[in-house]
C-alpha cells in the first residue's frame, strides 16, 4: 500500500517540472527567449533525475533505504524522458530536422557528441529497462548493459561543463555530486575486493 | 430547462447542467486559474508591457537605420547579458534597477595618444552633439539578435575632439569599475573593468555609435546606462557598457573576452556566419521574438559600410 502510494505520488511530482515548462510557455512566462529556457531546463532535470537515479544505490547502501529499490526504473526512465524532450527541442526548434547540419554539429562539438553518445546510450538503456527484456538478456549480461549508466553520468556532466559560456558554478556542482555518488560505489567496491582477497 | 441532442445523439455535460450554474462554475474556474497562476508566480506574466513613453521625440532620423520589425522593449529591457550585474540573462534587469547613482554626475575619462585629452561630466560630453536615433540589428556570439532602436552620437565625432594623434592606432574602452554597485564584480568571473578595443579605422567608421538611451528614453542600467558603445557588425560583447574610460593606444587592446577564451574570442569579433565559434555554429540565428532560425549575415548585414574595412585580412585567423 505505501510502496504503491510512494512509487505513484513520485510520478505525478517527476511530472511537475515538464508541466511548470508547457505551462509557462503556453502563458508567455519564460522570458524573451523560452526556447533556449525550454532546451536548458529539459537538459537539466534529464541530468539531475539522472543523479537521483545514481543516489538510489549509496541511499540504500548508506541508510538502508531498500523501498527505493522500487522506484530506480521509474527515475531513469524520467531521466531518459526529459533527455527525449531535450534532444527533440535540439533537433527540432535549432535545427529544423536538417540531418547534415545535425551530423555536422555532431562531428564539429565536442560537447554535442558528447551528449549525442550520451542519447543513443540511454535509449540502449531505457529500451532494455523492462522485465522481459532483463529475462532475455540474464541478469549478468544485463547488469553489464545497463553499468553503462555510470558512463552516461560522467558524459552528461561533462556535456554541461563544455557548454557553458563562462561561469562553470553550475556544472562543478553536478560534477561533485556525480563524483561523491560514484566514489561511494568505489569506496565498497575497493573494501568488498580487499575482504575477498 | 431544455434538453438538447447532438447530431449522435449523445449529451453533453451543458446539457443536463443549468446554464447559469453552468456560466457561474466557467467564472469561477477562471478566477481560480488566475489565483493559482499568480500566486506560483510573483512577477507575473512575462506578457508584453509597453514600452514607457519616449522622452526623446523630435531624435533625428539615420540612413543607416534598419528597416525591420523592432525587438519588443520587455525583451530588450529583460534579457541581457551584463555580466557586472550577474551571469544570467535576468539578473541585469533584477540588479541594476538603481543605477547608474543619479546623486553624481558621470565621469568620462578620455586619454592616451592625443592632443586634446580630458576628463568630462557625461552632460557637457554630450552638448555638442544632436541625438540621432539608430536602429541597428544586435547579434549575439550566443546564436540570438535583436533589433534594437538606439539613440546617441556618433563615435567619430567623439573622438576626433580629442584630437588623437599620429600614434593612435586602436581605441581601447573600460566599464565603470565599482563592485559596490556593480555586484557581479565581486566575483572573479571576468577580468575587472571589462575592457574592450577598436581599430582606429573600426572607430572612425561612421556605423560605430555612442548609445545614451533606446526606445526613445535614457538607457535602463540593464542596457549599459549612461553611455555605450554599440558596433552593429560586430558580435554584442563587443558593444561595452557603462564606459567611463577611453584611451587612444599605439597596441592592440586585450579585452575581457580575449583574456577569458583566447581561443574563442578574438579581437576583432566581427560576424560571420563562415567562421564558427569553437563550440557552436555561427551559421544562423534566433531572432528574439521568432519562432524559426534565419540565416546569419556576413557584418551582420553592414557589408556595404564596413567590408573595405578587412580587405586583404584572413577573417579565419583575426576571428
Amino acid at each position: 500500500m505505501f510502496r504503491q502510494l510512494f512509487k505513484t505520488s513520485l510520478f505525478i511530482i517527476s511530472l511537475l517540472p515538464a508541466i511548470i515548462l508547457i505551462y509557462g510557455a503556453l502563458n508567455n512566462q519564460l522570458g524573451a527567449n523560452p526556447i533556449e529556457v525550454l532546451t536548458r531546463d529539459t537538459g537539466e532535470w534529464a541530468l539531475r533525475f539522472l543523479l537521483i537515479t545514481l543516489a538510489v544505490s549509496p541511499l540504500r547502501l548508506l541508510f538502508g533505504w531498500h523501498f527505493l529499490a522500487d522506484v530506480r526504473r521509474l527515475l531513469g526512465l524520467y531521466s531518459f524522458f526529459y533527455a527525449a524532450i531535450h534532444m527533440l527541442l535540439y533537433v527540432w526548434l535549432d535545427q529544423f530536422f536538417n540531418l547534415t547540419d545535425i551530423i555536422k554539429d555532431i562531428i564539429e562539438r565536442p560537447f554535442i557528441t558528447v551528449g549525442f553518445i550520451n542519447f543513443i546510450a540511454l535509449i540502449l538503456l531505457a529500451a532494455t529497462s523492462n522485465d522481459a527484456m532483463i529475462k532475455r538478456l540474464g541478469a549478468e549480461r544485463w547488469n553489464r548493459l545497463h553499468s553503462l549508466v555510470y558512463y552516461i553520468g560522467i558524459g552528461a556532466v561533462i556535456h554541461f561543463f563544455m557548454l557553458v559560456k563562462k561561469d562553470v558554478t553550475e556544472p562543478v556542482i553536478y560534477i561533485i555530486i556525480l563524483v561523491v555518488l560514484l566514489g561511494i560505489r568505489l569506496y565498497r567496491y575497493s573494501r568488498r575486493s580487499l575482504i575477498s582477497a | 430547462m431544455h434538453i438538447n441532442k447532438n447530431k449522435l445523439g449523445l449529451l453533453k455535460d451543458h446539457d443536463v447542467t443549468d446554464e447559469k450554474v453552468y456560466l457561474n462554475r466557467r467564472e469561477f474556474i477562471n478566477k481560480a486559474a488566475l489565483l493559482a497562476s499568480s500566486a506560483a508566480l510573483p512577477s507575473i506574466a512575462f506578457a508584453e508591457s509597453e514600452a514607457p513613453a519616449p522622452s526623446y521625440t523630435d531624435l533625428k532620423k539615420s540612413p543607416f537605420s534598419a528597416s525591420e520589425d523592432l525587438t519588443s522593449y520587455q525583451s530588450i529591457t529583460t534579457y541581457n547579458n551584463f555580466y557586472e550585474f550577474g551571469v544570467n540573462k535576468e539578473d541585469p534587469a533584477k540588479n541594476a534597477t538603481d543605477f547608474p547613482d543619479k546623486s553624481e554626475p558621470w565621469r568620462i575619462v578620455i586619454d592616451g595618444e592625443c592632443d586634446n585629452p580630458g576628463e568630462y561630466d557625461l552632460d557637457d560630453l554630450m552638448k555638442p552633439f544632436t541625438l540621432e536615433e539608430r536602429i541597428y540589428r544586435l547579434r549575439c556570439v550566443e546564436g540570438w539578435s535583436m533589433v534594437i532602436p538606439w539613440h546617441g552620437f556618433s563615435l567619430a565625432d567623439l573622438l576626433k575632439q580629442a584630437k588623437p594623434n599620429s600614434k593612435a592606432k586602436y581605441v581601447e574602452f573600460s566599464t565603470l569599475y565599482n563592485p559596490q554597485q556593480m555586484p557581479g564584480q565581486q566575483s572573479s568571473v571576468l577580468q575587472w573593468p571589462y575592457i574592450e578595443g577598436l581599430r582606429i579605422d573600426e572607430a572612425m567608421n561612421p556605423l560605430s555609435f555612442m548609445a545614451t538611451g533606446l526606445y526613445g528614453n535614457d538607457l535602463l542600467g540593464q542596457n549599459g546606462a549612461p553611455l555605450r558603445l554599440v558596433t552593429p557588425w560586430k558580435y554584442g560583447f563587443k558593444s561595452i557598457k557603462s564606459i567611463t574610460q577611453i584611451r587612444f593606444v599605439e597596441k592592440q587592446p586585450v579585452s575581457s573576452w580575449m583574456i577569458a577564451g583566447p581561443a574563442e574570442y578574438g579581437f576583432y569579433s566581427n560576424v560571420n556566419p563562415d567562421v564558427a565559434h569553437p563550440r557552436w555554429s555561427q551559421a544562423r540565428e534566433r531572432r528574439i521574438g521568432e519562432f524559426l532560425k534565419r540565416k546569419t549575415e556576413m557584418f551582420n548585414g553592414y557589408q556595404e559600410q564596413v567590408a573595405h574595412l578587412y580587405t586583404g585580412m584572413d577573417l579565419k585567423k583575426d576571428f
